[in-house]
């Protein structure tokens, strides 16, 4: 919302020749939802500062003529943090108000440009995301900056709930103003994960100039553009977001340590082949992928021969959208297109499209179920589904013990309704395949621990 | 002459090109149903002589053709059809749809047809072609009977063709619709006469001796409230008195007190009996043996009265149906061998089992008609309903019981057998889990084709209600994923519309607009309720586990259950949620709540306060969030500003003000949501007000007032002030200024200490306006400082009332609306003990309309 920058150079008041702005007038720029206003609440030889006032109209956010209600959760909402908060908004106001400054240009003073010069930027409010405040000092330390960062607490009066993600950020430094500049224009939207536009080649391009001398060197290079970049929201199933309770679930931590890490294949990459090879182990010809996700098994299947009718099915329609564009669908060859199908399905109805495949694999689905809702699963595959052949895959809790990002007692996955150990897992997968007829043998998926076994585990269930 | 077809029958008409079959199908059928193979080769094709289109057109033809006998209309195909391999096609697709074929022959002489033709400019192929067709119909006309066709018509010149006065449509003969009952159906007799005759006595009919007129065999019955009896056939075989039973029953079809339908065992005898050859198993040598002793002329009356039963019945407006083995719905009122043979013997997989009868398959588990269907043939222990049909073959002549169901009561009525008189060659089957009905075993699993894709709901309150296709995928995902084991959730609650805007300055909403909501529609009196700012929890609870297995077929689950307007489980930790559970079942059973409303189950609508218990990642991720980076970002604003403005920079003075007063608004902001959370550390820590008594054992409370629910509620409230608050409400008369006024001024004061505002409800639960339909059952006026949790800190500033008073609400209404009948509707088939996935389909429905795209701040 506020940017504020100081300086000490003597004389001070050159800081009004570099900004091309006046220091005793009050001046606005508009910007698409809102003003920026930008003032001096100093100006003497000794010490100048500019602050650079964002005034967004809230209402305008949500429903002006650039609605940015569908574009994402935070945009969408008169009850907001961007009108308080540093972000892409502060960008735009940067490159808007002091554009001069910005291109390297004084044609009052034009000597100042160069000059280094002591500048202290104080930043009212800058949201990070879960890294926090490492996260900003990885960003600005390696370009000369004394961080010094003042977190905020969500709500004291409700001192269990802990820290906020808001953060009172001074920065000091001895630069050229446009450098600063330069450095804030990129490095303030890349902390923040809610754009209010979409990345396109044009950002790239924007990126690219701005970073121009200093960002090819920045030992954190990657991760700016990555997250300067990111796009928000385009992915969402609107549908599904209008259902306030739905949350996606994200991954919180599976990947193998890198103590065990051998090759540069991640442990869901091993998974997949693994349930691969088995699938050709038993000759089946057609086979249904159970909760398909984005495809990644299908597109493997594909490629192999043996199978000549292959079907994905997801409860996910976004994800369902995923996999037909990662298989070019619109595109794809009708002699490949027979051999393929894709139908949005939930494991806990009976349905008969499932009926008739020679083999069937679940890979890493059953946990994403409560555990009193799997005889219902069990019922729809085992008995009315019944595949030859069923391949299932789910974590091994023991394994959660060498994740050393994870805290005891919690899960891999913010969705997962529960994670079992191998006896666990072998013991409801005997019982199952008894009641239903089926022999089961079991497989480790990924390395394997001498004590706690391997990441995942495999049930191969055999008519 | 008149030419009479069957109601439903396909009509081919043959006869050569130009011999007049379109002008005659003109002049007798109506437009549509009418399908000429002309006209499709035209569709396919742009020309109606194009013989290369030939195969699309039929293509076509038959597509059009199926879809109409599928819906049951009868149809015409105007073709030439004088090949049998054309017509064999046709009779194919009749059997398919078990319709009758008909076929009317136009049989013109070729002279004539040849003259019509050359008349014509549009015809414009030789006289040979007529010629080759006139050959092709001599050939084939003498064969049509064996071609399968019931009725067959020939015309055979223009004159004749003259004489036809019109085409009389038949009834089918087990087109019974316009009989009403009421009705007592009986299981399968097999012989056991005094059983019957106790069974009849039981229900009330009085079995006379009277003489014997050669028809009655000495027997009148009858029964004071004319009720009729309805005998699912298999009277004969096994048992010790079948000509006895054969007596009684033909007497009472001939009077008129009974209907009959055939069993297996009744057409195998009358084969017999006929002097075919068939085996002398499964108990006919019994009936042979006892028939020995009956007259000639009583033998050839039973072959006369079987060979006449037909195979299945639709009675009372198409909403009953009997046959012995039961009946499809796609077959019901139709006729073919296909439907008899379906009545008598069911379905079977072709398979043998151990005991070398063939292996039944359960038709009823995928049964999805309208119609009830009442049926036999299969031995079970106990009569059960299992989506809308019945089995009442008790298995008397095997010891059991012989069965009779009364229609329209569904009550079972039965007498047990006297002794064993057959030993089962397959013992009974018991339930397969004998803690659950078939219904509920079979309820185990919905099927996705009941949910999926685009489908219209039919509710009591609301007609049809639509549910778009790309709703249901969404709410598949939700309900699949997140939702509670769905035989607990019998309703969801629907959305609840604001009031309509406020036109008061400083006010976006204001009691008056919800008030006037009703009074403008005639509502005189109505229920302001205080609106409690918690979770919106729905309870279903039992007495105990025993009830939760009984009524709700679920094991091991705990004795109910609380979950949130999207079908999950409020609580996360299931021990808490027992807990909780379990202190509000002691306070209904301290309350007699279990007695008082004759129940041991209940249906509960209610808000569970603090939101912070479950909204705690929203408030953390949102709202506290915005105000703390709002309070912080701030104080260093207006301190900038305020240097500024003491160096003399005037122009600072505005936004100094305008940054001021977004600083002063979000310390309120912060107080609204402040006063909707505090901590729970144990169950004592919730309080929950409920609202509504949605429904108990028989009835779900739409029928009652508010005031009733306040109350009844205030009663259960009392016995456990802890947990529980009660609702603090007021009737108030529309047409009655002070009370109007006081209720505002109610609102005013509740809301200025920080309550979310009221609901407005008119006075009974479902009320109809004159001219809108149904009403909103409930309008919301939320109070001016929770808005700014909704619309943001700074709602009130004018220039953003301004536009934010801009709004419209009507598809929020409509929404309101339809979710509504939908919420009623699953509870209503709930309580009518409809099959779960009747109950599901409502419910679904609710879950698909909330993701339809509504402003989310109404």
């Amino acid at each position: 919302m506020l940017l504020t920058i100081s300086t000490t150079h003597s004389p001070a008041t050159d800081l009004g020749y570099l900004l091309h702005k006046h220091p005793d007038k009050f001046q606005s720029v508009d910007l698409s939802i809102g003003k920026a206003h930008i003032f001096y609440p100093e100006s003497a030889p000794e010490k100048t500062t500019v602050a650079l006032l964002l005034d967004i109209d809230p209402i305008d956010m949500v429903r002006g003529s650039r609605n940015m209600a569908g574009k994402g959760f935070a945009l969408g909402q008169y009850v907001n943090d961007r009108p308080y908060v540093a972000s892409s908004f502060m960008s735009v106001a940067i490159a808007k108000a002091f554009s001069t400054a910005m291109n390297g240009k004084c044609n009052a003073r034009p000597e100042l440009t160069s000059i280094e010069m002591p500048l202290e930027t104080k930043i009212a409010v800058l949201p990070t995301p879960s890294g926090g405040e490492r996260l900003i000092r990885k960003l600005f330390e390696p370009l000369g900056y004394t961080v010094t960062l003042q977190r905020h607490t969500l709500d004291d009066q409700f001192p269990a709930w802990g820290e906020s993600k808001y953060y009172t950020v001074t920065l000091q430094n001895s630069v050229t103003l446009q450098a600063l500049l330069s450095h804030l224009y990129v490095l303030i939207p890349a902390l923040d994960n809610d754009k209010h536009y979409f990345v396109s080649q044009g950002e790239i391009d924007k990126l690219l100039e701005k970073g121009k001398g200093w960002l090819e060197n920045h030992p954190e290079k990657e991760q700016i553009t990555r997250r300067y970049l990111i796009n928000v929201g385009s992915l969402t199933q609107e549908a599904l977001a209008r259902l306030n309770e739905v949350e996606t679930g994200k991954n919180v931590n599976e990947e193998i340590p890198e103590a065990v890490k051998q090759k540069k294949q991640t442990l869901h990459q091993q998974r997949l082949q693994q349930v691969l090879e088995q699938l050709k182990k038993t000759k089946a010809k057609s086979v249904i992928d159970l909760g398909c996700g984005e495809g990644k098994l299908l597109r493997m299947l594909l490629k192999e021969k043996q199978f000549e009718k292959i079907t994905g099915m997801d409860v996910s329609f976004g994800e369902l959208v995923k996999a037909k564009n990662k298989l070019y669908w619109d595109e794809m060859a009708p002699k490949q297109k027979e051999r393929i199908q894709l139908f949005q399905g939930a494991l806990t109805y009976r349905d008969q499209r499932l009926e008739g495949y020679e083999a069937a694999a679940l890979v890493e689905v059953i946990e994403h179920l409560d555990e009193s809702r799997l005889q219902v699963l069990e019922r729809v595959v085992f008995e009315f589904a019944q595949p030859k052949t069923v391949i299932l895959t789910t974590p091994n809790a023991e394994y959660n013990v060498l994740y050393d990002t994870m805290e005891a007692g919690h899960m891999r996955h913010t969705d997962h309704r529960f994670e079992w150990t191998r006896e666990e897992f072998e013991t409801w997968a005997t019982q199952l395949a008894e009641r239903n007829n089926y022999k089961v043998t079991f497989l480790p998926v990924g390395p394997e621990d001498a004590e706690v076994g391997a990441p995942s585990q495999m049930g191969i269930f055999t008519l | 002459m008149e030419i009479s077809v069957p109601e439903l029958s396909l009509v081919l008409l043959v006869g050569v090109s130009g011999s007049g079959k379109s002008t005659f199908a003109r002049q007798h059928f109506a437009e549509y149903e009418v399908v000429s193979s002309d006209e499709c080769r035209a569709i396919v094709s742009n020309d109606e002589n194009s013989m290369d289109a030939t195969n699309d057109a039929f293509d076509l033809l038959y597509y059009i053709v199926g879809k109409r006998l599928k819906r049951g209309l009868l149809t015409v195909i105007d073709a030439t059809n004088v090949q049998a391999a054309s017509r064999k096609g046709l009779i194919a697709l009749a059997r398919e749809y078990h319709v009758l074929p008909v076929v009317i022959v136009l049989d013109i002489p070729q002279k004539v047809c040849e003259a019509r033709n050359a008349a014509r400019a549009d015809r414009n192929f030789g006289d040979h072609v007529i010629r080759q067709q006139s050959q092709q119909l001599k050939k084939s006309i003498k064969g049509l009977k064996r071609e399968g066709f019931r009725k067959i018509y020939t015309l055979k010149s223009p004159e004749e063709v003259a004489t036809i006065s019109g085409v009389t449509r038949e009834k089918l003969y087990n087109d019974k619709k316009h009989i009403t009952g009421p009705f007592d159906i009986i299981g399968d007799i097999h012989g056991c006469y005094d059983e019957t005759l106790s069974l009849l006595e039981k229900l009330g009919y009085q079995v006379a001796q009277v003489d014997d007129d050669g028809q009655n065999f000495g027997l009148e019955v009858t029964h004071p409230e004319s009720r009729q009896v309805i005998f699912l056939g298999d009277l004969v075989d096994r048992g010790p008195n079948s000509p006895a039973v054969l007596k009684l029953v033909m007497s009472m079809v001939h009077s008129g007190v009974a209907w009959c339908v055939p069993g297996n065992h009744d057409l195998k005898l009358h084969k017999k009996l006929k002097g075919k050859n068939v085996a002398i198993n499964h108990g006919l040598a019994e009936t042979l043996e006892q028939l020995e002793q009956e007259s000639p002329e009583f033998i050839e009356a039973v072959k006369v009265f079987l060979y006449d039963l037909i195979s299945h019945y639709v009675f009372d407006g198409g909403k009953l149906v009997v046959a012995h083995a039961g009946i499809k719905e796609e077959m019901q009122g139709r006729g073919s061998a296909a439907v008899r043979a379906f009545c008598l013997y069911g379905e079977s997989t072709g398979e043998i089992d151990e005991f070398g009868l063939p292996v039944r398959y359960n038709w009823a588990s995928e049964y999805r008609g309208r119609a009830k269907v009442v049926y036999g043939h299969t031995p079970v222990p106990e009569a059960e309903w299992l989506n809308k049909t019945i089995d009442i073959d008790t298995g008397c002549v095997f010891g059991g019981k012989l069965t009779a169901l009364r229609y329209p009561e569904e009550t079972l009525v039965s007498v047990p057998a006297k002794k064993v008189y057959s030993e089962p060659i397959r013992p009974l089957q018991p339930n397969n889990e004998e803690l659950l009905s078939h219904q509920q075993v079979y309820d185990d699993l919905l099927n996705i084709e009941d949910v999926t894709g685009k489908r219209i709901v039919q509710t009591r309150l609301r007609n049809n209600i639509t549910i778009q296709e790309e709703n249901s995928i969404a709410a598949l995902e939700v309900m699949s994923r997140f939702a509670i084991n769905p035989k607990w959730l019998i309703y969801l609650p629907p959305t609840m519309s604001p009031c309509a805007t406020s036109e008061l300055p400083g006010f976006l909403e204001h009691p008056q607009q919800a008030i006037n909501y009703y009074k403008s529609r005639s509502i005189e009196k109505i229920v302001c309720e205080e609106k409690h700012m918690g979770s919106r929890v729905v309870l279903v609870l039992c007495r105990d586990e025993a009830v939760a297995q009984t009524r709700f077929g679920i094991v091991n689950e705990g004795v109910g259950v609380a979950y949130t307007r999207t079908g999950r489980k409020f609580f996360t930790n299931t021990d808490l949620e027992q807990q909780f559970l379990q202190r509000v079942n002691e306070a209904l059973t301290t309350s007699n709540f279990w007695e008082k409303h004759q129940t041991d189950w209940v249906c509960l609508d209610t808000e569970l306060m603090p939101w912070s218990a479950k909204a705690q990642a929203l408030l953390q991720n949102q709202y506290a969030s915005v105000g703390t980076a709002a309070e912080n970002a701030l104080g260093e604003v207006n301190q900038v500003l305020q240097q500024a403005l003491d160096r003399g920079i005037g122009e600072a003075k505005a936004s100094l003000e305008k940054f001021s007063y977004k600083q002063s608004a979000i310390a309120k902001y912060r107080d609204a949501y402040r006063n909707y959370c505090w901590d729970v550390s144990s169950v004592g820590d919730y309080k929950l007000a409920p609202f509504h008594i949605l429904a108990t054992e028989g009835a779900v409370h739409v029928d009652k007032n508010h005031e009733w629910h306040m109350e009844n509620i205030r009663e259960i409230c009392e016995a456990d002030p802890q947990i529980f608050r009660a609702t603090p409400y007021r009737i108030v008369e529309t047409q009655n200024d002070a009370s109007v006024q006081a209720a505002i001024d109610w609102w005013l004061e509740l809301t200025q200490k920080g309550g979310e505002g009221m609901v407005v409800k008119p006075y009974d639960f479902i009320v109809y306006g004159s001219k809108d339909g149904l009403l909103q059952p409930a309008v919301k006026c939320r109070g001016s400082e929770y808005l700014r949790i909704i619309y943001g800190p700074e709602y009130d500033m004018p220039e953003n009332m301004k536009r934010l008073k801009n709004r419209g609400l009507g598809r929020k209404r409509s929404l309101a609306l339809r979710e509504f009948a939908l919420g009623v509707e699953g509870l209503e088939r709930f309580v009518r003990k409809e099959p779960l996935r009747r109950v599901h389909e409502s419910v679904f429905g609710v879950l698909a309309l909330e993701s339809e795209e509504v402003d989310p701040r109404l």
